[in-house]
């Protein structure tokens, strides 16, 4: 009976991974796009950041992070940093990211700057 | 004795279908490379494949370059083909643990021509190709790196040089060598056509910008930068 359960839950999960469109959790989603140029940490300190003309915004420092909205974000998360007027080195992430995603980075942002 | 006959010449006919470059694929290769597809559809089964996906090898690769790379393999990824396995956070910024990225396997010249051979037949899906191709031309070096600089963004994560330009992606001053222009075309107007979960982004690049682009790889492309390193 309980082989037959664990049997029933891969099949469902194999189904799942079939399926196109697969929503990822927040902090593997931070890791897999943000990580290389926000840093392991969020602080800013990214693999790439030597040669970047403008620096990555630092996701821990409340006072970076504290004077914009929910709304804010998950804008230029989706749209990058052309659409809020910031650099082109923020890139818009909305063929990457469901908007799901998007507000679960939001909200993931907030815990990483404990502000907001 | 009657069925020990039969069972070896079922095994020899089954070996001529499957090409030799085929089972040396199978043998050797299939432990890192997914050669049937689809693509990873989660982070974590991404992070899973220990080397990029070629299944559509035949679309994507110049034979020419894949005969002579898998002979004398040289690292293309600066951080490994999953950087968040190979880096730690340093003074200034995450750095590559150089000690975590091992050698490719080599192959002899011949096998390395019969996996050719073999890799050059898996070809992509018509959705991943899209309709882009490239239409030729050429730029000068200088406005090319404005174009994939200034105006895109792309050398975040790119290096355009031996250690000039970001660590996260391959590096780009050899793609045009590695690479068919169509595919280039095709990978910049919609990566995640071809990988769903690639950390490269989709940056909207126009249709005139994208043959700039690729018109400044092949630029790139045509140094000697084995001679440079
Ligand atoms: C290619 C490098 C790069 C990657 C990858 C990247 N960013 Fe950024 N990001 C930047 C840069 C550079 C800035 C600073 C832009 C500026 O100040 O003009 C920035 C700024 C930001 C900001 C602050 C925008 C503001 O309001 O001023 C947020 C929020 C942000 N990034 C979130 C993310 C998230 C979430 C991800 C992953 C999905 C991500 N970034 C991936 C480079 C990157
Ligand atoms: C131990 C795992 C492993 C094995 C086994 C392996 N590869 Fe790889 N392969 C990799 C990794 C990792 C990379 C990325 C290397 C880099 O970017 O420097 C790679 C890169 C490649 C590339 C270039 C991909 C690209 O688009 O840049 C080709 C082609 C390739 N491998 C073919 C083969 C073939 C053919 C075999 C079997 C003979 C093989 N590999 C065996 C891990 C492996
Ligand atoms: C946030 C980092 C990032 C940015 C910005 C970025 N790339 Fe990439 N790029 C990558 C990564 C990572 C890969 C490896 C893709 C994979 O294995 O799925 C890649 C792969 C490539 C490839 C090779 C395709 C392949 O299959 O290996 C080319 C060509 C390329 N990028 C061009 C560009 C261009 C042009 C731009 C600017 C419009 C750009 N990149 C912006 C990270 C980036």
């Amino acid at each position: 009976m309980r082989k037959n359960k664990l049997f029933l839950t891969l099949f469902v999960s194999l189904l799942m991974l079939s399926s196109a469109a697969w929503s990822d959790d927040a902090e593997d989603n931070y890791k897999n796009y943000c990580w290389q140029c926000h840093g392991m940490t969020g602080d800013g300190m990214g693999l790439n950041v030597q040669d970047m003309s403008v620096q990555p915004r630092d996701h821990t420092s409340a006072k970076a992070m504290g004077g914009r909205s929910d709304a804010d974000l998950f804008k230029v998360i989706k749209e990058g940093g052309l659409a809020i007027d910031k650099s082109v080195l923020m890139p818009p992430w909305r063929d990457s990211l469901s908007d799901d995603e998007i507000h679960g980075l939001v909200k993931y942002l907030r815990k990483l700057c404990q502000c907001g | 004795m009657r069925y020990l006959f039969l069972f070896v010449a079922l095994t020899v006919a089954n070996a001529a279908v499957a090409s030799e470059g085929m089972v040396i694929l199978q043998k050797r290769c299939v432990s890192c490379h997914e050669i049937s597809g689809p693509a990873a559809q989660s982070v974590q089964e991404l992070w899973q494949r220990k080397g990029p996906d070629l299944f559509y090898a035949g679309s994507k690769y110049n034979a020419e370059w894949l005969k002579k790379w898998l002979v004398k393999p040289r690292r293309i990824r600066p951080a490994g083909h999953h950087p968040i396995q190979h880096i730690q956070p340093g003074k200034k910024r995450d750095m590559v643990d150089t000690t975590t990225l091992r050698p490719h396997p080599a192959l002899s010249p011949s096998d390395a021509e019969e996996v050719t051979e073999a890799l050059m037949k898996l070809k992509a899906s018509a959705e991943m190709m899209g309709t882009a191709v490239f239409k030729g031309g050429s730029i000068s070096a200088s406005f090319g790196e404005m174009v994939f600089d200034k105006f895109n963004g792309c050398m975040a994560c790119h290096e355009i040089e031996p250690g000039y330009g970001g660590l996260s992606g391959p590096e780009v001053y050899t793609a045009a060598k590695r690479y068919q222009a169509d595919y280039l075309v095709s990978f910049i107007t919609d990566p995640q056509a071809w990988n769903p979960k690639t950390p490269m982004p989709n940056k909207h690049v126009s249709a005139a910008n994208i043959q700039k682009i690729v018109q400044y790889l092949q630029a790139l492309a045509k140094e000697n930068w084995d001679e440079k390193k």
